[in-house]
């Protein structure tokens, strides 16, 4: 299995993510690559008010949301979790990839997107992204001088 | 049969399976069917509807969904009916997702629906007058097949402007 050097906070501790998909094995394997990133889980949401109510307990560094879900999309959430907190991080992970839906969901607050099947150094070179304009998080310099995990 | 509508689905299923399975996959089998389908396992189906139609059927037994389930989860996974559905589900959703992605950028426009979990003995409605590629996939979890029926909606439009009205 493929090792990734940890990516950090600021103040070294691990980044904190709410994961958002209702697919349970979505959620699981998003999880197992957080742990391969020397990430912590903070939360799990199977849909997008859950996802709101989770954030607002819990303010995970980065949250990873699937669009199609019940209840509420993850679109309508990312709009209604940066409305709240302009300075959320959201990476919306969905296999449906196409230019419309990737589009409005940057243009409602979303940083990135990747598309499912996730490949995990894909997400890890997302996630260094994203990270690396945190003022609480270490992004690319702790991650490349982090420790090894496999 | 539309080739052009249908390889999108077939590439995707290809890429999905061999990605998320983590191993190669083949396909093994290419089949045109006319009648109703007839499962060999739990299938999900989704209807897409708008500028093409159609539906896409994702079949499995149960056995190599509860060995996909352990895949996906990375951990073995106990056998039951909500792991099944769960995980015909899961590939469907990501099968679709990266086919519509192909089509939608190609500039169709549709309605995906949710996949509908069928598990009875019932076998499932082919459409009367579309007919399907069956294709079954060969993956490191077992076989997996796919029963995809698209047309354009505007070819529908122009059938039916085409049959006489009473007045």
């Amino acid at each position: 299995m493929k090792q990734f050097a940890a990516l950090l906070r600021r103040d070294n501790q691990p980044v904190r993510y709410l994961v958002v998909d209702d697919s349970v094995f979505a959620r699981k394997n998003l999880i197992k690559m957080i742990e391969m990133f020397g990430g912590e889980l903070a939360g799990e949401a199977g849909d997008g008010l859950t996802a709101i109510a989770e954030y607002n307990r819990i303010k995970p560094d980065i949250v990873l949301m699937d669009i199609t879900m019940p209840q509420m999309e993850g679109i309508e959430a990312v709009e209604r979790i940066v409305r709240q907190h302009a300075d959320a991080r959201i990476v919306m992970v969905s296999s449906v990839g196409y230019q419309e839906n990737i589009l409005a969901a940057l243009q409602k607050g979303a940083k990135h997107f990747v598309q499912k099947p996730v490949k995990p150094e894909v997400l890890y070179e997302i996630l260094r992204y994203v990270l690396s304009d945190d003022p609480n998080a270490s992004g690319v310099p702790t991650a490349l001088v982090g420790e090894s995990r496999s | 049969m539309r080739m052009e509508l249908i390889q999108p689905f077939i590439n995707a299923a290809d890429a999905v399976f061999a990605e998320s399975l983590e191993g190669p996959t083949k396909i093994v089998d290419v089949e045109m069917d006319e009648n109703a389908y007839r499962r060999k396992g739990v299938a999900a189906l989704i209807l897409i509807k708008g500028d093409i139609e159609g539906r896409v059927i994702l079949d499995i037994a149960p056995e190599v969904a509860v060995t996909v389930a352990g895949v996906l989860a990375g951990t073995q996974m106990e056998a039951s009916e909500q792991v099944v559905r769960e995980t015909v589900c899961e590939l469907a959703n990501m099968v679709i997702g990266n086919s519509v992605t192909l089509l939608n950028d190609q500039g169709f426009h549709f309605k995906v629906f949710p996949p509908e979990v069928h598990m009875n003995e019932a076998g499932l409605a082919g459409s009367a007058d579309t007919e399907a590629l069956v294709i079954c996939i060969e993956t490191p979890c077992g076989d997996i097949f796919l029963n995809i029926a698209m047309r354009y909606l505007h070819r529908r439009r122009a059938e039916r402007s085409a049959v006489p009205t009473l007045d």
